[in-house]
């Protein structure tokens, strides 16, 4: 008689899989624990100290920096978001010869190389001389801001079916009611994970940024950038720690927007 | 009634991607054709010049000669694409079957946790092995300290590090399409087997791997793809003499000034990618592309 075999169990792979988390997680933690380090070189624990934030975060470029990552992603998303929510209608309750190739086309800012859609972009803005400062980023950002915000929209209309919708038309709501009434609220939760992921691809975003955007508009990634560049300080890594807080948190929120709820 | 009335509210998206999309990818196409002028930008005649430069350059004698360098950098970006989808599938299998096996409450948050890094800045993600590995770095002093060796060992800066940093961004893309594929496995085909005795090695090679297949050729696509054209890793980690055509590329279009190569370089990279993903779209037939991107977030 063999012993109670357990599939579900393989010697092992806890202490592996911990150790891959461990590999993904490690960096993350040297970089938050060198933030907090009080000495002036990086490389030499002297106390902790949260003095290089308050440096960081008196630094009048990292401010305005962080203003204009603000500025873009909240533009960006925003218009995205209000895009996406529309295309998504139209793809799942339109006619679905159309929704393949349309489909396709707004996937494309996920498909085509981050720098390519960079470099494309740079010489379409140079050539008819668009040069609106901010409102560039915020263009060049919007695009591929959509083609993320559109996935949740998308899976959730998918998700809710277009029973509730019909009944309201049987019932004679105006299409414009039906939209409103019904179709908006029960949307909302996939537009606010859209909205949220738009904003986090746009916090994220260096290649594009750093290509398209001139010397006023320097987001904060592509200042940090800059920072790393010039060398290695403590002041580097406090800036970076607060964009991986921020990045954290949204990625908390998205999740609580995400959890399984029991009526869905 | 109104079945075309849904079609038009998909006109802004339209709209922007038309305008800000796919008309910039036909400016890239159309200055790949174009001559390089002095101070970037590029001008008429139409020519093949961007793309003969890939593999010809121009001697003092206006004589075109091979050359291996702008090769070189390709089939490095090919390789280390390749090796980081195989390094994460590798790495990645035994993760994604490890939650397939969870109780379904704790599988959601195994999931999120293999994803909360992917959420960081990749920036931010890529400077810290630039923390760990340059030579005042972590590796380098625990290594002096315990007496390993007695100087920094050049960490940064080599094709190594380039593909450290390659899977370390890209291994979620990996785990989650093998997850979702295995998630939806038949616990009784391992009973089955395991009743007609069947090893757990066994197991895994003639029912996990095949099962885990559709996910491991979508991973690969997903990893790959992104990997191709990646700018931020090679740029930190790789260094100025271990360039990837992404690098080249912005090269080409900054200080290089030569646009309509760089140009060329990308309608070569985006089109490689392309038809990477076309193949792998039509592959698995009854996954669309959209649906493989879409399960990523």
């Amino acid at each position: 008689m063999k012993s109670h075999f357990d599939w579900r169990k393989t010697p092992g792979l806890g202490p592996y899989t911990a150790l891959i988390l461990v590999f993904l997680y490690a960096p993350l933690f040297v970089l938050v624990a060198y933030s907090f380090n009080a000495g002036s070189l990086v490389t030499v624990w002297a106390g902790f100290s949260f003095q290089w934030f308050a440096i960081a975060a008196a630094n009048g470029d990292i401010q305005e920096a962080a203003l204009n990552s603000l500025i873009v992603a909240a533009s960006a998303t925003a218009l995205a978001t209000i895009i996406a929510t529309f295309a998504a209608i139209g793809l799942e309750r339109g006619p679905s010869r159309w929704a393949g190739p349309f489909a396709a086309l707004f996937a494309l800012p996920l498909l085509v190389p981050e720098i390519v859609t960079a470099v494309t972009t740079l010489v379409f803005f140079s050539s008819i001389h668009l040069r609106w400062g901010i409102s560039n980023l915020v263009i060049a950002h919007t695009v591929f801001c959509i083609a993320f915000a559109m996935m949740p929209i998308r899976a959730r209309l998918r998700g809710m079916g277009d029973q509730l919708e019909n009944a309201a038309r049987d019932l004679y709501a105006p299409p414009i009611k039906v939209f409103l009434r019904v179709t908006l609220p029960l949307l909302s939760p996939g537009i606010v994970s859209g909205a949220v992921l738009a904003f986090v691809v746009s916090l994220d975003d260096f290649v594009l940024s750093a290509m398209v955007g001139d010397a006023g508009t320097t987001t904060l990634p592509v200042y940090v950038y800059g920072m790393i560049r010039r060398g290695i300080t403590p002041e580097v890594n406090a800036a970076s720690t607060i964009l991986l807080a921020v990045s954290l948190l949204l990625a908390g929120i998205a999740q609580y927007l995400n959890r399984p709820r029991n009526s869905a | 009634m109104h079945r075309a009335s849904p079609l038009l509210l998909t006109l802004p998206a339209l709209l922007v991607i038309g305008i800000f999309m796919l008309v910039p990818l036909g400016y890239g196409v159309a200055y790949s054709f174009l001559t390089a002028s002095p101070y970037g930008g590029a001008q008429l005649p139409f020519t093949f010049e961007g793309y003969q430069q890939v593999l010809f350059q121009r001697d003092f004698d206006e004589s075109l000669y091979f050359t291996t360098t702008y090769l070189a950098i390709i089939f490095r970006s090919v390789v280390l694409a390749s090796a980081a989808a195989i390094l994460c599938a590798v790495l990645g299998l035994p993760v994604a079957w490890f939650i397939a096996c969870q109780p379904a409450k704790w599988r959601t948050w195994l999931v999120f946790v293999v994803t909360l890094p992917f959420w960081v800045n990749s920036l931010i993600r890529t400077y810290c092995w630039v923390l760990l590995l340059r030579d005042q770095g972590l590796i380098n002093l625990a290594l002096q300290k315990s007496g390993l060796t007695s100087g920094p060992i050049g960490l940064m800066y080599n094709d190594g590090a380039t593909l450290l940093g390659l899977v370390y961004n890209f291994l979620p893309f990996m785990v989650l399409p093998i997850y979702a594929a295995l998630e939806r496995l038949d616990p009784r085909l391992i009973e089955a087997a395991h009743d007609l005795y069947a090893t757990r090695a066994k197991v895994f090679s003639r029912i996990i791997i095949p099962l885990a297949l559709p996910g491991l050729k979508a991973g690969a696509l997903l990893v790959f793809a992104p990997a191709l054209g990646y700018f931020l890793v090679p740029d930190l980690l790789g260094g100025g003499r271990n360039l990837m055509i992404g690098n080249l590329i912005q090269i080409e279009f900054t200080s290089g000034r030569n646009w309509p190569f760089g140009a060329a370089l990308s309608v070569l990279v985006t089109g490689a990618v392309m038809l990477v993903l076309m193949i792998g779209a039509m592959r698995g037939k009854r996954r669309k592309l959209s649906d493989i991107v879409g399960d990523q977030l």
